[in-house]
């Protein structure tokens, strides 16, 4: 019976250690900056997260299939651009239709990455670097250079960022639902399972039956579509498009999915963990301008925010490993 | 039989030497301008004005900008260039110095190298097309940010990342304002750098709120700066308390402009300082002028200009005066730019 | 049971020898080259095939390393940020009173130890993948660099640290007789040494090798540390080509070394590669992006067009492979 309880709290250990050092970390914020535990400070911070949460979850399951996309930074603004030209040319859309195209958009591009990775048998990095080329350039064409800007935007456009429902903001809503959504699928559907099996051995998979394209396939088509759900609610949060929005954001993305203790070698990781961790890089992002950290410093600190979390992701994981196999000692 | 395909590869790649250089007659003199990047409107602006300026005098204008804005791959821009033995190089630098080196080779090849809008180092150029005196714009800021908090109060910057001179040239200018005696009640709380990154801008802005709650103006002498200030005060219900300025794009700025966020902005019309440049360009080429104090020339529609000297030590040409934006004029400009 | 002799080479033929990629590359630079002559009356000169090279020549260092990290089927996405790093504390230690010699040398030191604790981290924790690990080192290098520099710039070295990137020995550039040099060692290395043929071996099965004795941990770091000096010998070349530096140079560089690599020939899968394949690889990229430049090719199209290279270079490798692959018998990785 001891047994079970201790193991089931070090299931757990690392999602409480990550809200332990949340909570730690703010309180040290409010010390520097009691601005900081205000509630219209804390909406800002889950509306700014609310992006980078959807975001997550994509990647999550991305990762947990052993694999990366460095292009989602490329496809949120390429979603966002068309969605935006579109509104702009046409303002009676509807801003629900401004969200499935920019899905459909960046379904498309998860869909192409999805092929090179699955069945072309291209490595992720290389098939997502190249197409963060071939999308980010794509961007630039199609809006010729220029931006679309807030006055072209029409205002229920502009309010599905703004508005709120049930009095959340609608952007933490839509990343709750998607939250919702995708811990049921990864944790209670089969398909879901798969995706687990299918980072942690990928040969066994294929021994097994496992349709381990498919699943690849699937990932990184879901992928897609979140980014290009995302760029829609970026263009529309920020209400302006350009070509090199989001540039760079990918890493955002990996930081704060890494920091939730998702593996990076696949196979491993929690939704729940990964609420914490999006949550804990929001405050980071919220918190350092508001504590006079220079802004030079901000991008070394993610770095080495990664790095920790990916070696303590190891360090923890091999502990677990260690104790697993204690507890086999005959 | 290896030394036989050898042979023919090499027949085929002689054949291509000799072919093409009969193909080519004699072409329209080439002027180049280089901006610092890809994707934004007020450089392609820019470019636009230089076009149109060098198609009237009946030349062939290129257009280049690098993706990332960066001085190695204006570096490549430039020898590609070099190579396409140019009349005259415009550039918009990413880097002061950084190009020296490879304009002194334009320079040693022929090509009248000048530059626009962000300058680079008076060695590497004859002289530079400036939007506006830099002095001036500082001046003009402050005394705006100083009107709209009412002669006193808390005001902060929000600035880009300044991978080129202007805006640190232009905060340094505001600084220098700001310590004359008039302006004695105002108060420079902060300056923020937004990257010219639209989230990083508004993450900014809204520390910047939160950490001052007495703030009354922030000026944003940068397009993404301004309009992601803008958006955080309309969305915040701040407009009317803390007033925004700086310099902008009417088309990014007219939403903000016309429900008050920002009172009024400066800027010139970048079609205009395209097209002065084009007008430099051929007056250095075709000897004209020389690019040193005093010279005149005659751009087009935009009248005669003179040459004066620049604060870095170099020459320049300046366009005019900064160029208010509010609600009496926005709605015209932001169809424009 | 009678005699059987096994082959264990393919026998050599005409057509074989032919459906190298090595000649695919060949004839890929020579139509690169037409094409471009086509476009500017002033292509074939000893001056464009000496000069243009110039501009791509400083990535060209990283080509060897990155082969051989490829080659051990990894991968190194923070050489941009070594570069961007180093560079910018030597341009900071000799605007600080440092003699210029002994700035470069610090350079090399900064960008060999980068490169060292890539290899370091890659060992210890076997079970990050260099991607990861790279990623990370990637934004750290270069942050590191933003909180020495900021966004400012730093130079003004002696006028003899041009002649690094701009200076010529008689006819041809200095840069490209350093290239030639290095070609030339890393073609020993990889291909007439022990070490080499480990190399390879490590990325066919780094398992067995380990098992065989051969000190993988030792590999991995010591290929991490080369990467890690080369890449401060192109901030070297790079920084004498524009005079100054700031953080953001070099941004992007590694995707274009990875191309050129892959274009090569090398797989990634790892265990495969000559040395022949990047050299052709990196003209074939130079001279691409040369006349595409003479076509006034907008950036945009010019991003698009990389980003196809790349993925195409790559499922032509899968292709070319897969078929070799089931010929011999081994798995996919």
């Amino acid at each position: 019976m001891k047994n079970t309880r201790a193991s089931r709290l070090s299931e757990y250990s690392r999602e409480l250690g990550l809200l332990a050092f949340i909570v730690v970390l703010a309180l040290l914020f409010q010390m520097r900056n009691p601005k900081f535990l205000t509630l219209s400070n804390l909406k800002d911070l889950f509306t700014n997260t609310a992006i980078l949460g959807v975001l997550s979850v994509g990647m999550m399951m991305v990762l947990l299939t052993g694999g990366i996309d460095l292009s989602i930074g490329a496809t949120i603004a390429f979603s966002g651009m068309v969605t935006a030209l579109t509104v702009s040319a046409n303002p009676a859309i509807s801003p629900l239709l401004s969200l499935l195209q920019g899905m459909a958009v960046g379904l498309v591009i998860g869909v192409i990455i999805g092929v090179l990775i699955a069945y072309c048998k291209i490595l992720p990095i290389i098939a997502s670097l190249g197409m963060m080329n071939i999308v980010r350039g794509l961007t630039y064409l199609v809006s010729k250079g220029k931006w679309v800007s807030a006055y072209q935007m029409s205002d229920s456009f502009k309010a599905i960022s703004t508005g709120t429902t049930l009095g959340i903001n609608n952007l933490v809503v839509i990343a709750i639902v998607i939250y919702l959504i995708f811990s049921y699928f990864l944790n209670n559907t089969r398909t879901g399972r798969y995706v687990y099996a299918v980072g942690s051995s990928p040969e066994t998979a294929d021994i097994v039956g496992i349709p381990r394209r498919r699943i690849l396939l699937l990932v990184y088509a879901t992928m897609g579509a979140l980014a290009g759900l995302a760029g829609v609610l970026w263009v529309s949060r920020y209400a302006s498009a350009q070509g090199d929005t989001a540039q760079g954001y990918e890493m955002s993305v990996i930081a704060a999915v890494v920091l939730g203790g998702v593996s990076v070698s696949g196979g491993r990781g929690k939704v729940s963990g990964i609420i914490l961790g999006t949550i804990l890089f929001g405050m980071l992002n919220n918190a350092l301008p508001l504590i006079n950290v220079s802004p030079f410093w901000q991008q070394a600190i993610q770095g080495v925010v990664i790095l920790l979390a990916v070696i303590s992701n190891v360090l923890i994981k091999r502990n677990n490993d260690r104790m697993t196999l204690r507890k086999r000692a005959i | 039989m290896k030394k036989n395909i050898i042979a023919v590869a090499m027949i085929i790649a002689i054949m291509g030497m000799i072919l093409p250089a009969s193909v080519f007659a004699a072409d329209k003199p080439k002027y180049a301008i280089v901006f610092k990047n890809t994707g934004n409107p007020y450089g392609e602006k820019q470019l636009e004005g230089f076009k149109v300026g060098i198609e009237e005098q009946g030349y062939e204008a290129i257009l280049r900008a690098p993706e990332l804005p960066t001085a190695e791959a204006q570096i490549q821009i430039i020898e590609q260039l070099i190579a396409q033995r140019v009349a005259a190089i415009c550039i918009v630098g990413n880097d002061y110095d950084a190009l020296q080196p490879v304009l002194t080779k334009a320079s040693k090849a022929g090509i009248k190298v000048f530059s626009l809008d962000s300058s680079v180092n008076p060695a590497s150029r004859l002289t530079h097309v400036n939007q506006a005196d830099s002095e001036k714009i500082g001046q003009t800021l402050i005394k705006a940010a100083s009107d709209m908090a009412g002669g006193k109060g808390e005001i902060a910057i929000l600035s880009a990342t300044s991978q080129a001179s202007n805006q640190n040239i232009w905060i340094d200018f505001m600084k220098k304002e700001l310590a004359k005696p008039q302006y004695a009640n105002i108060k420079l709380v902060k300056i923020a750098y937004g990257d010219d990154l639209r989230d990083k801008s508004v993450s900014e802005t809204e520390a910047l709120l939160r950490s001052y709650p007495n703030l009354k103006v922030i000026i944003a002498p940068t397009t993404v700066g301004i309009a992601a200030a803008a958006k955080v005060v309309t969305d915040k219900k701040l407009v009317g308390k803390v007033l925004i300025t700086g310099l902008g794009l009417p088309s990014e700025m007219a939403e903000y402009i016309d429900n008050g966020a920002c009172p009024y902005m400066f800027l010139w019309n970048p079609i205009d300082v395209g097209y002065l440049g084009a007008y430099t360009g051929v007056a250095l080429v075709t000897g004209k002028i020389k690019g040193a104090v005093g010279d005149k020339f005659s751009a087009g529609r935009l009248g005669n200009y003179t040459i004066t000297k620049a604060p870095d030590g170099g020459t320049e040409v300046l366009l005019g005066p900064p160029f208010k934006f509010d609600k009496t004029n926005i709605a015209d400009w932001k169809k424009v730019y | 049971m009678s005699e059987r002799t096994i082959q264990t080479e393919r026998p050599w033929s005409l057509k074989n020898f032919f459906f190298q990629w090595e000649w695919f590359l060949v004839g890929l630079f020579v139509i690169i080259n037409i094409i471009n002559s086509f476009l500017s009356p002033y292509y074939f000169t000893a001056d464009t095939f000496l000069s243009t090279p110039m501009n791509f020549l400083d990535k060209a260092f990283l080509v060897y390393p990155m082969m051989m990290i490829i080659v051990l089927g990894n991968i190194d996405v923070s050489v941009g940020s070594i570069i961007a790093l180093s560079s910018v504390i030597m341009a900071v230690s000799y605007n600080a009173g440092l003699a210029m010699p002994a700035a470069m040398v610090l350079c090399l030191l900064v960008s060999t130890l980068c490169g060292f604790i890539n290899g370091f981290l890659q060992a210890k924790f076997k079970e990050l993948s260099s991607t990861i690990v790279t990623i990370s080192t990637q934004i750290i290098y270069r942050g590191i660099a933003y909180i020495i520099l900021e966004d400012k710039a730093s130079g003004k070295f002696p006028s003899w640290f041009s002649f690094l990137g701009w200076g010529y020995v008689g006819e041809i550039p200095f840069i490209m007789i350093v290239f030639i040099i290095f070609t030339v060692l890393f073609a020993i290395l990889i291909h007439r040494t022990r070490f080499g043929r480990q190399l390879f071996a490590m990325g066919n099965n780094s398992t067995a090798c380990r098992y065989s004795g051969i000190k993988t941990e030792n590999m991995l770091i010591l290929v991490s540390t080369i990467m890690g000096f080369m890449a401060g010998i192109t901030a070297l070349f790079l920084t004498s080509r524009m005079g100054s530096t700031r953080p953001n140079v070099a941004s992007g560089y590694e995707l274009d070394v990875i191309a050129m690599v892959v274009l090569g020939g090398v797989s990634t899968s790892g265990g495969k590669g000559r040395i022949s394949g990047p050299l052709l690889a990196i003209f074939i990229i130079g001279f691409l992006n040369y006349g595409l430049g003479l076509f006034n090719i907008s950036a945009q199209v010019l991003l698009i067009i990389v980003g196809i290279l790349l993925i195409v270079s790559v499922m032509l490798q899968n292709l070319r492979l897969g078929k070799q692959g089931q010929k011999s018998g081994a798995k996919p990785r």
